[in-house]
C-alpha cells in the first residue's frame, strides 16, 4: 500500500513568533491579519479561551487584557522564510513533496516500508523542531484526506510525538467516530449543513453511508471524499503546482477611507502587487475586478459594497496598464459619503504568458514594457519591496497600523536578532 | 539558458585553456552556513565576552541544531533575554561563563527559565 504524509506546522504564525521569543512558550499568543483587523493564528492557550479564528480584534479586547495575551501583527517576511526552511528539510527527507500552503505539505512516501513510517514521522518532526524551532504534526495514511485527519490527531495527543500512522480499518473507524465531519478535508459549508440536517455530526456517519447515497447527495466531490475516507486514493499527488486561476490582493484598512485620493493610492498599490505576482508566475490576466467595501461591523454607518470588473483585450501582466485601468474602475464605483474599510484587486481568466494572443490594434509596445517590468521586479527584489513604485501608490506606510510587528529576523540585516553579551 | 547558449555561439573564438579545469568559485555562504535551515544570524550587543574576541557589533552565525558541548559559545535564553556565554554543563545546574573580568559567571538551574537557543559557529567582524 503506498502511503501519503501530511506535514502541518502547529499554529504556524504563532510558532514563528515564539522561535524568537522563547519566553512566550506556553503563554497565550495570537497573530492578526494584515492591518491588524482579525485574528489569523492562535496559540493553544488562546484557543482554549474560546477565541475563534477570524474574530475581529476589537471584539476580544477585554480577553486580551485580562489574560495578558501577546498580540502580533502579521510578519509575512518572517513566516515565509521560516516556511521555506521547513519545506527544504521535507524536500531532502522524502522523494517528493507537494507544498499545499505556507504551513502544510503533502509527502510522497511510496517507497518507504510500512514498519519504518511511524519512527520516520517522529524523527522528522523532532528534527524540524530542533533545526527550525517549529513544532509540526505529521500524519501518514493511504490517502490525503486520511493523512490530514491523522496529522490533526498528533495535535490532540502529544504522546504521538508529532507523528501518526493511521491505516488499519479498525483504527480509522475509531478515529472517524470522534472526528467532526465539518473538519474533514473537502467537506464545505454546504455539504456540512446537509450532513448536520441528517444528524450526521462525525466523519464516521459519512463513512458509513452507502456509496450510492453519497453519490446522490454530494455528487462526485463528495464521493471522492467518501472513497478517500475508505482508504482509496482519489486525490493525486502533484509535485508541480498547477497554474493558479486567480490572484487577489485585498486589505482591511487600519483607518477607514473616505476620499478618492486615499483609495487611489491603496488600489494602485494592490494592482502593482497583483501584477508583480502575475509576472512571478509567468501568467497574464484577461479580467480584473476592483472592489471597495464599508465596515460591516459598524451598524451605525451607511453600508456600501461595489465591484467593477473589466476585460483586457490582450491579456496582460503590465503594472502601468493595469493600474490605469484600476484607477478608472475605482472612479466608476467610488461614492462619497461612505467610510470604506476594505478594498481589493482581483484578476481572473489567467493564462500562461507565452500563450497570450497579440492584437493588431494593441497600442502598447509589449516587449519594451516587459523589460521595464523585469527591471522593476529585479530592483524590488534586491532592494526591498516598493523601492520602485508608481507615484500613485504614495507613501507606503499609510495603510498599515502595524504596531505590533516583530522584526524580520531572517530576511533583513538591520533586523537580525540582538544578543546581549 | 537559451540566451547563454546563443552568446557562447556568437563569441566562439579560441577555446579557453582553462575550460576543462573549471571549478566552482568559493562561496562563503556554503562554507559558513552548513545547514541553511537551522542557521540564524545575530548581532552582538555588549562586551562581556571581549576576552574571547567577541566585540560589540560583531555578527554571530548560529546553528540552532548543533549539540551544545561543554565549553561551547552558546546563545542562551535566560529569564526573558538572549545572551552569549561559554556554556559549562555541571549536571544539576549550568554555569554561563563571561570572558570579561568585570562580569560574574551566571549560575542557572531548574528555577530559571533557561534554554540553549543555538551554538555559535562563526564570528564575523569588520576590521
Amino acid at each position: 500500500m503506498p502511503f501519503i504524509g501530511l506535514c502541518d506546522c502547529n499554529n504556524f504564525f504563532v510558532s514563528c513568533e515564539r522561535v524568537f521569543r522563547p519566553d512566550l512558550e506556553k503563554r497565550p499568543v495570537m497573530v492578526l491579519s494584515n492591518n491588524d483587523g482579525c485574528i489569523v493564528a492562535r496559540s493553544n492557550e488562546v484557543k482554549s479561551l474560546g477565541i475563534k479564528m477570524g474574530t475581529p480584534l476589537f471584539q476580544v479586547r477585554d480577553l486580551v487584557r485580562r489574560h495578558n495575551i501577546s498580540v502580533f501583527s502579521s510578519n509575512y517576511q518572517l513566516y515565509g522564510d521560516m516556511s521555506q526552511r521547513v519545506m527544504n528539510i521535507l524536500r531532502k527527507a522524502v522523494p517528493g513533496i507537494e507544498v499545499y500552503s505556507i504551513d502544510e505539505a503533502f509527502l510522497n512516501l511510496d517507497e518507504m516500508p510500512l514498519e519504518s513510517l511511524q519512527p520516520f514521522a517522529r524523527n522528522l518532526s523532532a528534527r524540524i523542531r530542533r533545526e527550525v524551532g517549529i513544532p509540526v504534526s505529521i500524519g501518514i495514511s493511504p490517502t490525503k484526506t486520511l493523512a490530514k485527519i491523522a496529522s490533526k490527531l498528533c495535535k490532540q495527543y502529544p504522546a504521538l510525538k508529532g507523528g501518526c500512522l493511521m491505516y488499519r480499518t479498525q483504527d480509522v473507524e475509531k478515529v472517524l467516530g470522534r472526528f467532526p465531519v465539518s473538519d474533514v478535508w473537502g467537506i464545505g459549508r454546504r455539504s456540512n449543513a446537509k450532513l448536520q440536517a441528517m444528524g450526521i455530526t462525525h466523519a464516521l456517519g459519512l463513512y458509513n453511508m452507502p456509496r450510492e447515497q453519497v453519490n446522490y447527495l454530494f455528487h462526485l466531490p463528495g464521493l471522492r471524499t467518501w472513497k478517500e475516507l475508505h482508504g482509496e486514493p482519489c486525490i493525486g499527488f502533484e509535485d508541480v503546482q498547477s497554474d493558479r486561476q486567480t490572484v487577489c490582493i485585498s486589505r482591511s484598512f487600519a483607518k477607514e477611507m473616505t476620499t478618492l485620493e486615499e483609495l487611489d493610492a491603496a488600489i494602485s498599490t494592490f494592482t502593482s502587487k497583483v501584477a508583480e505576482k502575475l509576472r512571478a508566475h509567468g501568467q497574464c490576466a484577461q479580467q480584473m475586478s476592483v472592489f471597495i467595501l464599508t465596515n460591516r461591523f459598524r451598524e451605525d454607518a451607511p453600508q456600501n459594497y461595489q465591484i467593477k470588473t473589466t476585460l483586457f483585450e490582450v491579456a496582460t501582466d503590465d503594472t502601468l496598464e493595469m493600474s490605469e485601468r484600476a484607477a478608472l474602475s475605482l472612479r466608476q464605483i467610488f461614492r462619497s459619503g461612505y467610510a470604506y474599510k476594505k478594498a481589493g484587486v482581483m484578476v481572473t481568466r489567467l493564462m500562461p504568458r507565452r500563450g497570450v494572443q497579440s492584437s493588431m490594434l494593441d497600442n502598447i509596445d509589449r516587449t519594451r514594457r516587459a523589460s521595464l517590468m523585469e527591471a522593476i521586479d529585479a530592483i524590488n527584489k534586491t532592494e526591498g519591496n516598493y523601492t520602485v513604485r508608481l507615484a500613485s501608490q504614495g507613501e507606503m506606510d499609510q495603510f498599515s497600523a502595524r504596531t505590533m510587528t516583530s522584526r524580520r529576523f531572517t530576511t533583513r540585516w538591520d533586523e537580525i536578532i540582538d544578543v546581549k553579551v | 539558458m537559451a540566451k547563454e547558449a546563443e552568446l557562447a555561439l556568437v563569441h566562439a573564438g579560441f577555446p579557453s585553456p582553462a575550460e576543462d579545469f573549471m571549478d566552482v568559485a568559493l562561496d562563503l555562504n556554503k562554507e559558513l552556513v552548513r545547514n541553511p535551515s537551522s542557521t540564524f544570524f545575530a548581532r552582538v550587543k555588549g562586551d562581556s565576552m571581549i576576552d574571547d574576541g567577541v566585540c560589540d557589533g560583531d555578527m554571530l552565525i548560529i546553528d540552532k541544531a548543533a549539540e551544545p558541548v561543554d565549553g561551547c559559545l552558546a546563545v542562551c535564553f535566560v529569564d526573558g533575554e538572549f545572551t552569549l556565554k561559554r556554556y559549562l554543563n555541571k549536571g544539576d545546574y549550568a554555569i554561563l561563563m563571561p570572558a570579561n573580568k568585570a562580569y560574574k559567571p551566571i549560575r542557572v538551574d531548574a528555577d530559571n527559565q533557561f534554554a540553549i537557543w543555538g551554538v555559535v559557529k562563526y564570528l564575523v567582524k569588520k576590521v
